[in-house]
């Protein structure tokens, strides 16, 4: 794995406006950074394009008397801008890309001409990688001792996550004996009072799904369907976990993750990883008081696998991770284990993301029946799955009388839009971009619709990536 | 856990999880091992119930097509000015756009024109945000329905928040004679002034023809604003049907029939008041120098009343005044120049004190309306008056010669005050010598101790307005000035930068 990259990127790539733009962690960010794209305040831009460095750099003159100093490594991409600002990437660095982008920052013709400034901060970042690298590998197996005392820890939280999720299921029980139909009045406490004994529980995966149920009495018009729905799947998912010893490894680590247990990524990068040219299909944020959570899809373009890196941040701070949407990236990833593995560690990045080829084409797609059947059948492996990751291919979004729908012109079929993760400023951008005409479409595709990500359409003679809805997600 | 899934047994499942297991059985409860607790039995099977509908989930019908929307030949905007665009745009659910760095609402208006004027289309995901702000803001719908394009038309028709677009009429963009007629036929008011006042511009005979046709259907203060639209292009083929409005019901229909005549020199109304005027004010030789004699009508009859002179005065001036300054305004200025001189010497020539001011007043009104360069001149050189008229006077001039007199005017006078309209009246951007004297102004009020926001109108002409080659300047007045002037001085510069960028950007 510390071989040297197998690709060099000889050529120089630059990225669209648009993926630049696709890592802006918030809409003022993308408006500051386009208002700082002007050249004025720039000076001593360069980038280079070279196997062992991918980097653009600048210095933006701010209000103080010295510059700020702004470099992007690519093959992160990284950030590093000496701003006193926490949004990440800052918008020094967005507006230095959107310059690099548009044919400003001048190529270097070989590494050594860096300036020692952004040089000294692109070496550091390599020799930490490096170093983490081989303490991946390095890392020693741990002693008998250690594992039996990580053994007893584990046992005694498995032993009360037991507890709770005995106790849930005689709750659900408990309810369905004395009828839901006074379930409205109850509200939220009820099942408030449960999650809270959930976290007592340590089973943080129970506690939110029992803190959903409280609300589905005022979701409108045919909640007892949808209320009986969750219960069944949440008792399902209680007495899988009694059960959890005599299930199949990989079913059993699906119901461990549904439950609440999470899984070290250090660990998980110890390997198997899984080595492809990943397609970066989307990113969407999504916020509640305490956490911005940000979904990036990839899909592998040899091995066509699906993947799913989640990054996190405290509210005002981006998460950490910005992938540009519509470029590959050349990475090492390690899935998290499940029947249906689809959540992924970030390993090791080999090169800076390219442009796809033929340059920026649409990735491939499925008709609406294959996708909902992508779906059904991830749904036999993993039954709590909400809606499982899917390229349209051809379908023309349109308001109707009662909601947004996405059809198929060859077919006259269609799909329900699932709106409640994109504010509807995102579904008309949608429709003008594909105008009336087909477009191909990723997004999630789950029982209660499709949720648009992004979106591929013809402009003129070009296929253009549009973000539907970047930003507004609900948690 | 065999228990088929059909369509009649969920409902039922529903029904007794609603009421409680305790008081229903649960529905094919014999199939079940009796010793099961039935509430577990139940979600056992709603579990199994919920999974095998999702996966079996199947496409709906889709609903109708519609066509889909016209396509736009307009070359695309380059693609730094789509990203400005997206940049000049309010983010959804932003209060505004505006920010401490430039003054972006300043800066959209302009954006939109000067891309109409290279005639491109706007980015297709880029057109909604322009809609809804040209919703809010409705002096750009006109610019924004014309970059939105036949999209933005197409998005309309299925977005009730942007009905305005269908209701605005675009330059060079004929809609086709059918949709005109029912414009004109259907439309709200608004609309339809829209449109006569356009139709106006292109075929002024054609315009007058529509308006006459639907004239007498018309209600009073439709007629009136109807009237005011035929300003524009104002010609001697006119005369008649003004001539016919002299005798409408409305009195400000009248009276808005008879300022158009009188702002045509040949028309017969403004011979007769030529002869009016000439029987008010005679040049005298008598006693040494020449002067003006003024003898205004002591009665209003009923010849003056027809041609649109009030019997009653509405100012505070008294009777005879008001009517000798409606007189004289409409009155072609020509006739004081026969045998008294150029205006210069016209408006030099003493005149009885108690009717000067009135005299020189509706002669400055008579400017305006005749749109009389000469005469324009004449009165700005000798005014100290109200900014106002001076302003008025200042728009008959040729654009150079307003911004080299607001120049002089500025390097005279002492504050910012009065020279607001002045600097609206002015052709943007500045020459260097009308910018050269508003930055010396500023610099002026700045060290006089006073606020930025109490000149907010004249910076935000200056933003319009000003050179980007001031913006240095401006920088360096900063650097010298205290921190509200400071901070208004960079932001200014800001704003020149960024308007200088954005329109080079569109001009590739």
């Amino acid at each position: 794995m510390s071989d040297p990259p197998s690709t060099v990127v000889a050529m120089e790539d630059r990225w669209t406006p648009e993926h630049v733009l696709s890592l802006a962690p918030d809409a003022p960010s993308r408006k500051a950074a386009g208002k700082l794209s002007a050249p004025a305040p720039w000076s001593a831009e360069g980038s280079v394009s070279a196997a062992a460095r991918t980097a653009v750099w600048g210095e933006c003159k701010g209000s103080g008397s010295t510059p700020y100093r702004t470099v992007v490594d690519l093959s992160g991409p990284a950030f590093q801008c000496s701003c006193p600002s926490r949004k990440f990437p800052c918008k020094h660095a967005l507006a230095l890309l959107l310059r690099w982008s548009q044919g400003a920052a001048e190529q270097v013709g070989d590494p050594s001409e860096v300036p020692d400034w952004a040089e000294g901060w692109l070496a550091a970042r390599q020799l930490k990688s490096e170093r983490q690298q081989q303490e991946r590998e390095a890392q020693p197996e741990p002693d008998d001792n250690a594992r039996a005392a990580a053994e007893r820890r584990l046992s005694r939280r498995a032993a009360r996550v037991a507890a709770g999720a005995s106790e849930l299921e005689a709750r659900l029980a408990d309810r369905i004996r004395s009828g839901l139909a006074d379930a409205p009045g109850q509200g939220y406490a009820g099942w408030g009072d449960v999650a809270a004994r959930m976290v007592d529980a340590q089973a943080p995966g129970l506690a939110s799904r029992a803190r959903e149920l409280g609300a589905v009495p005022g979701s409108g018009s045919g909640w007892p369907a949808r209320l009986l729905e969750e219960y069944g799947l949440l008792h399902l998912l209680a007495t899988g976990y009694r059960q959890v010893d005599l299930l199949p490894a990989p079913l059993a680590a699906t119901v461990r993750s549904r439950v609440g247990f999470t899984v070290d990524a250090a660990e998980l990068l110890r390997g198997p990883l899984l080595r492809d040219r990943w397609l970066v299909l989307g990113s969407r944020d999504s916020a509640d008081d305490r956490l911005i959570t940000r979904r990036i899809w990839l899909r592998g373009s040899s091995s066509g696998r699906d993947a799913l890196l989640l990054a996190f941040g405290r509210p005002g701070t981006a998460p950490d991770l910005a992938l540009p949407t519509g470029l590959l990236l050349d990475a090492e990833l390690a899935f998290h284990p499940g029947v249906r593995p689809l959540r992924a560690a970030l390993g090791t990045r080999y090169a800076a993301p390219e442009t796809p080829e033929p340059t920026g084409a649409a990735p491939e797609g499925l008709d609406l029946t294959a996708a909902l059947d992508a779906y059904g059948r991830a749904l036999g492996d993993d039954p709590w799955l909400e809606s499982w990751p899917v390229v349209l291919r051809r379908v023309i979004p349109a308001p109707t009388a009662i909601g947004w729908e996405l059809a198929d012109p060859a077919t006259e079929q269609s799909l329900p839009v699932d709106r409640r993760s994109v504010p509807d400023s995102g579904l008309w951008r949608l429709l003008a971009a594909s105008g009336g005409r087909p477009l191909t479409l990723f997004g999630e595709c789950g029982h209660r619709g499709f949720t648009p990500v992004t979106a591929w359409y013809q402009d003129g003679g070009t296929v253009r990536p549009l973000t539907v809805a970047q930003f507004g997600g609900r948690p | 856990m065999t228990t088929a899934i059909d369509g009649t047994d969920w409902p039922e499942l529903v029904t007794t999880a609603l009421l409680g297991t305790d008081r229903r059985p649960l529905p094919g409860a014999a199939d079940t091992d009796p010793a099961t607790d039935p509430a577990t039995a139940l979600l056992d099977r709603a579990a199994l119930h919920t999974v095998g509908r999702r996966a079996g989930l199947l496409p709906g019908r889709a609903a109708p097509a519609t066509p889909p929307a016209p396509e736009d030949p307009r070359p695309a905007l380059p693609e730094s000015a789509s990203q400005r665009l997206a940049m000049l745009l309010p983010a959804p659910g932003s209060s505004s756009g505006a920010g401490s760095l430039a003054n972006v609402n300043e800066l959209l208006p302009q954006y939109l024109a000067a891309a109409n004027t290279h005639g491109y289309r706007a980015p297709a995901p880029l057109v909604p945000p322009l809609l809804d702000a040209a919703r809010a803001r409705s002096e750009l719908r006109g610019d924004a329905v014309e970059l939105a394009g036949p999209l933005g038309r197409w998005l309309a028709e299925r977005n009730p928040d942007w009905r305005y677009v269908l209701r605005t009429p675009v330059r060079g963009d004929g809609g086709g004679q059918d949709e005109e007629q029912r414009l004109w036929q259907e439309g709200l008011f608004a609309e339809r002034v829209t449109y006569l006042t356009r139709y106006r511009r292109r075929d002024p005979a054609g315009a007058r023809e529509l308006l006459v046709g639907s004239w007498s259907t018309e209600r009073a203060e439709d007629r009136l604003l109807f009237l005011d639209a035929l300003q524009e292009n104002l010609s001697a083929a006119d005369e008649p049907f003004l001539e016919s409005a002299l005798s409408d019901r409305s009195k400000n229909v009248r009276l808005t029939a008879a300022e158009l005549l009188s702002t045509l020199p040949g028309s017969a109304l403004a011979g007769r008041m030529a002869e009016r005027a000439r029987a008010a004010v005679a040049l005298t030789t008598a006693g040494g120098g020449a002067r003006l004699t003024v003898h205004p009508p002591t009665a209003c009859d009923a010849a003056m009343q027809r041609d649109g002179i009030p019997a009653t005065s509405p100012t505070g001036r008294s009777a005879r005044a008001f009517w000798l300054g409606e007189i004289v305004a409409a009155t072609p200025l020509g006739t004081w120049c026969e045998g008294f001189g150029t205006p210069a010497e016209v408006l030099a020539l003493p005149v009885s004190e108690e009717w000067a001011q009135d005299l020189h007043d509706a002669w400055a009104r008579a400017a305006v309306r005749q749109n009389d360069t000469a005469w324009a001149r004449a009165l700005l050189a000798g005014i100290g008056p109200g900014a106002g008229t001076a302003a008025k006077l200042l728009a008959v001039l040729p654009p150079d010669e307003r911004a080299r007199w607001t120049a002089d005017f500025l390097s005279g006078s002492q504050g910012l005050g009065d020279v607001f309209q002045l600097l609206v009246a002015c052709p943007a951007p500045w020459p260097p010598t009308l910018a050269e004297a508003v930055l010396r102004a500023l610099t002026r009020v700045a060290a006089g101790g006073g606020y930025p926001w109490s000149h907010s109108g004249v910076l935000g002409v200056a933003e319009r307005a000003l050179p980007p080659e001031t913006a240095d300047r401006l920088d360096a007045l900063a650097a010298d000035a205290d921190s509200a002037w400071a901070e208004m001085f960079t932001r200014l510069a800001a704003t020149l930068r960024l308007r200088a960028t954005m329109l080079s950007e569109l001009n590739p």
